[in-house]
């Protein structure tokens, strides 16, 4: 048993599937207003996936441009004309765009929604999870380009929990 | 982070010529919009009785907070002595965390988006965001 000035810690158990790594807690469910579950659902169904899912992603990786390093293969990348044009970039903006499409169906357990979404980004595409914040700023400025005055404080609110919550739920997974 | 090139010092200042003219627009809107997404920062204003965005006080205070900015455009070439002043009231007398400069710069640039959707594109957004993290970190230069 280690002990550090009269504070005793226990052992941690050799295998993950001891008792003492069980979680008893009850999950805590987010919470949504009428207010945020429209305003989630307004924005999404008037979304232009095809405008809005490039222009997120080319943003963030001109923004943020050590974000590049998760798309090598992806051709031209030199600059920021480069990026908003190339092809593979745009399709991609908009496939992780429609990546989105899950939680908005699922607000009420986007956790449960994205385990595998964040065990395919943790285990396969080693995306560091702290990206996934940036590429969710860039998104609402884009989101506040589009909708100019309507993209009220009270809608952003929405929108920011709502990515935030999606954010953390694709970190989840991670170990 | 990164310092301010001259062609991020160039692109900042050739878009605040731009702007400039709405910038009591941008800080009222900025700073109303702050308080209501992010609620905890009304936590340093709880002598104001009016919080919501159309309160005199927080219409005012968004003005003189982009006075700031404009004035740190100005001082571009060197933040750190330029907001010296600036920095010793924030950290002795004001003693806000340096973490909601953040959040403030977040919705300065929201505002700038819902503005000037056009003018503000990409390669403006990375030069002023990095304009606004070099402003904060010169104004948390006094702080220990």
């Amino acid at each position: 048993m280690g002990a550090v000035r009269g504070i005793s810690f226990p052992r941690a158990p050799a295998s993950r599937g001891h008792p003492l790594y069980r979680k008893t807690r009850a999950a805590k469910m987010v919470e949504w207003t009428d207010f945020e579950r429209e305003t989630i659902q307004n924005i999404f169904a008037q979304m232009d996936y095809e405008e809005i899912g490039p222009a997120a992603l080319s943003r963030c990786l001109v923004v943020y441009p050590w974000t590049q390093r998760y798309f090598g293969n992806f051709g031209n990348l030199y600059n920021a004309a480069a990026i908003k044009s190339n092809p593979l970039i745009a399709v991609h903006g908009k496939t992780i765009l429609h990546g989105l499409d899950r939680a908005v169906k699922n607000m009420d357990d986007i956790k449960t929604a994205y385990k595998e979404l964040s065990v395919l980004h943790s285990e396969k595409l080693h995306v560091d999870p702290d990206n996934f914040k940036l590429l969710a700023d860039c998104l609402t400025i884009v989101l506040a380009a589009k909708l100019g005055s309507s993209f009220t404080p009270d809608i952003q609110a929405a929108f920011q929990k709502f990515m935030a919550v999606v954010v953390n739920s694709l970190g989840r997974q991670y170990h | 982070m990164t310092s301010l090139t001259a062609k991020d010092k160039a692109t900042v200042k050739a878009f605040w010529a731009q702007v400039s003219g709405r910038a009591e627009d941008i800080g009222k809107d900025a700073l109303g919009r702050m308080l209501i997404v992010y609620p905890q920062t009304k936590t340093y204003f709880a002598h104001w009785k009016d919080l919501g965005p159309n309160s005199a006080p927080v219409k005012k205070h968004g003005m003189t907070v982009m006075g700031g900015v404009a004035d740190a455009v100005t001082k571009i070439d060197d933040l750190t002595a330029g907001l010296l002043s600036l920095s010793e009231l924030h950290a002795f007398t004001l003693r806000i965390d340096p973490q909601n400069f953040k959040i403030l710069a977040h919705n300065i640039l929201v505002v700038l988006a819902i503005m000037f959707p056009t003018e503000f594109t990409p390669e403006v957004h990375v030069c002023m965001d990095k304009f606004l993290a070099a402003l904060a970190r010169a104004l948390a230069e006094k702080y220990r």
